[in-house]
């Protein structure tokens, strides 16, 4: 490998990009826009569900369970409605997530049994929003019913303190708040820098091919690994530009707590560009048109990177077959990475599994880029 | 068919052929190149001479047969022929992005040339392509022939001792096609040999010695000199009369007569010995009422060598 054809490589691809302001523009910006845009747009936190109540005993106990979903910050009660078709229409045309309805004889089961049922209607078209609600709302349910119990059994003369039973206090690290945004934006930053660092490559290759360009340089003494880290080597730059406008985005504007070192974020960052920007390379080297690159490049970046890596859905709820597949995804192993050096102020030496995972992938899909290019025409 | 060997060959192919598929596009082609010579490659579109330029550049492997440029084998180690060698492709391959200088500085740098000699090459190269003044000229906005003679300047800036032109004067206008010519004839002058390809059959005349290359095979190499003289099999004799069509028609069958074609509103007739038929011709027609205008003898161009060798080479192969 001489230094000298690698630099006459990379001084050549710097001055096409300069050269084209349009596509740098989108290089620039694109993760800039898909920062903010997946930042806000990807919520799994339910605040403020609308709630629809049907009181059909209007008594104080009932009121008093009503005011418990009020204060909770998760619902706000939007409707009190007198019927069931009323409640009906409120879940049908979506001003309401979700509807509670106290029987008629709530007050009096309560005090005779101790024990009286509610119901919930869900409306589950989105599942994930109900199945929240539906945890939150036992949560609230069951926070109250321990404030009737106190009172049911103060009237008893019982002392309070004997009904004390074993409690779970719980302490939750890393994420305190329980954000999901905390744990989404660090993931985010790889979905984006997947998607537009394998894009940036896609093209190198294809547009000597579609120009002409091709045939001249392939009769020159150039060798397929300096044709490759020269032209790596002003990408990998536009790639740390891209990669730290969106984690000072997330650091600065989302307010993701930042716990790790910058070098670890430095160096994991740059292998993971290596990796995503030569499986660009590699596919501009395999894929003839400059449209059919980058068509793939989106495909086998971005789509596995969303659902596969565990940036918004947990590997490990995920059947087996799959979870082991996501081993084979390079992205993983950087969200895995990205999520630790935030939330968890991990170093280098605890990220050392992922790091390595990352480093092999790097390589191996460089020696197969380098490999695949030919220098004949036939 | 003359193939005069040079002294001192850089060029050798022996043999060459070339399939795609069941399309052989070389069909078993030798010929030499010596050092500081120009050779020509002429012949029709899809003729295989860009095939056979692509094969010793290392860019295609041939099917069988064997090339050796600078004595280095090209199927062996193309590596080695690609330091030595510049190379003109049939399409415009430099970057049209970039200036002139760039491009200058990219070829400069992809084939090492030293540091301390690059601004000099450079300099040489934009001399040489006519292009001072317009160093900082994108390559998209400069005319065709500014752009070829650019291409040229890239392709000699390493002094390679061997250049592949493919066609580097095809759409460009007759005034920069024979100043490209002067470019080359001061190349070889300098000892770089030259194997350059085009479709005009009048550069053949620039041409040391020029190969006619038919679907895939050489009918003909030679000097110009050599081509007009031999490479026919007769003298050629040029005929003016009143009637065409009949003239034409008797002379198919007239003694000494090997060939007669329509040329304009004359006649072209190919003849064993000029001496014997422009004695016996006029006697011949003047029997059957058809007695010539005029009938002389006439140096054949190199145009109508290639059009009466290209067609009978076609009507063989198709007889075949």
């Amino acid at each position: 490998m001489r230094w000298r054809r690698l630099k006459a490589i990379a001084v050549k691809e710097v001055l096409q990009i300069w050269r084209d302001p349009r596509s740098l523009m989108i290089a620039l910006l694109l993760p800039f826009t898909q920062m903010f845009l997946l930042g806000y747009g990807v919520n799994l936190d339910l605040k403020h569900l609308p709630v629809c109540t049907f009181d059909r005993e209007g008594s104080q106990l009932s009121q008093a369970l009503f005011k418990h979903f009020q204060a909770s910050q998760y619902f706000t009660i939007a409707r009190n409605v007198t019927s069931y078709a009323e409640l009906t229409a409120a879940i049908d045309d979506a001003t309401c997530g979700f509807a509670i309805v106290v029987p008629p004889d709530f007050s009096e089961r309560l005090n005779d049994t101790g024990s009286a049922p509610v119901q919930a209607i869900l409306d589950a078209s989105d599942d994930n929003t109900a199945n929240l609600a539906l945890g939150y709302a036992t949560a609230v349910v069951a926070g109250y019913s321990a404030d009737v119990q106190l009172h049911w059994f103060d009237r008893q003369g019982r002392p309070l303190q004997q009904i004390e039973p074993m409690t779970v206090q719980s302490r939750v690290w890393f994420n305190e708040d329980l954000e999901s945004r905390n744990f989404i934006i660090p993931g985010l930053v790889a979905v984006i820098m997947a998607l537009v660092g394998a894009q940036l490559t896609s093209l190198t290759i294809s547009r000597e091919r579609e120009r002409g360009t091709m045939e001249l340089l392939v009769s020159t003494p150039v060798k397929p690994v300096e044709l490759m880290f020269g032209k790596l080597a002003p990408y990998l730059v536009l790639g740390w530009l891209d990669a730290a406008f969106c984690l000072v985005i997330a650091a600065l504007w989302f307010a993701v707590p930042f716990r790790g070192t910058l070098v670890a974020l430095f160096l994991t960052t740059t292998l993971f560009l290596v990796a995503v920007l030569s499986i660009g390379y590699l596919l501009s080297v395999l894929i003839r048109s400059q449209v059919g690159a980058s068509q793939i490049a989106l495909v086998v970046t971005m789509l596995p990177t969303v659902l596969l890596s565990g940036y918004v859905f947990p590997i490990d709820q995920m059947p087996t077959v799959v979870q082991d597949i996501t081993y084979l995804l390079y992205s993983r192993y950087y969200v895995t990475i990205l999520k630790a050096v935030f939330l968890k102020g991990s170093g280098i030496l605890e990220l050392m599994t992922p790091i390595l995972f990352l480093a092999v992938y790097a390589s191996a899909v460089m020696i197969l880029a380098a490999r695949s290019f030919r220098k004949r025409l036939d | 068919m003359n193939a005069g060997q040079p002294a001192e060959p850089r060029i050798i192919a022996e043999d060459l052929v070339k399939r795609f598929g069941s399309f052989v596009a070389v069909d078993h082609v030798s010929f030499r190149v010596g050092r500081g010579e120009i050779f020509g490659f002429l012949g029709p579109n899809g003729a295989g001479k860009s095939t056979i330029i692509r094969i010793l550049c290392g860019l295609l492997r041939p099917s069988a047969g064997r090339a050796l440029v600078a004595g280095i084998d090209v199927a062996r180690d193309a590596e080695r022929v690609r330091e030595r060698i510049g190379y003109m492709s049939q399409k415009f391959s430099l970057y049209r992005d970039l200036d002139v200088e760039e491009n200058l500085k990219f070829f400069g740098g992809i084939y090492r040339v030293p540091r301390a000699e690059l601004g000099e090459r450079i300099r040489f190269a934009i001399d040489m392509a006519g292009l001072g003044g317009r160093e900082h000229a994108l390559v998209s906005n400069l005319a065709g022939g500014w752009q070829q003679r650019l291409a040229l300047g890239c392709a000699v800036l390493h002094r390679p001792p061997i250049l592949f032109l493919d066609e580097p004067t095809s759409g460009v206008e007759p005034a920069s096609r024979r100043r490209f010519w002067d470019l080359i004839h001061a190349l070889a002058a300098d000892g770089v040999s030259v194997l350059v390809s085009t479709h005009y059959m009048d550069e053949a005349e620039y041409c040391h010695r020029a190969a006619l290359i038919n679907q895939g095979r050489l009918i003909a190499v030679g000097s110009p000199e050599e081509l007009k003289n031999t490479a026919l099999g007769g003298d050629l004799l040029l005929l003016e009369c009143e009637m065409l069509g009949p003239t034409l028609a008797a002379l198919q069958s007239a003694p000494g007569v090997l060939d007669c074609s329509v040329f304009g509103n004359s006649l072209h007739v190919l003849v064993g010995s000029a001496e014997r038929s422009l004695r016996e011709l006029p006697d011949y027609l003047a029997q059957r009422r058809l007695p010539p205008t005029r009938l002389v003898r006439i140096q054949p161009s190199l145009e109508d060598v290639f059009v009466q060798l290209i067609a009978v080479d076609s009507a063989k192969r198709r007889a075949a």
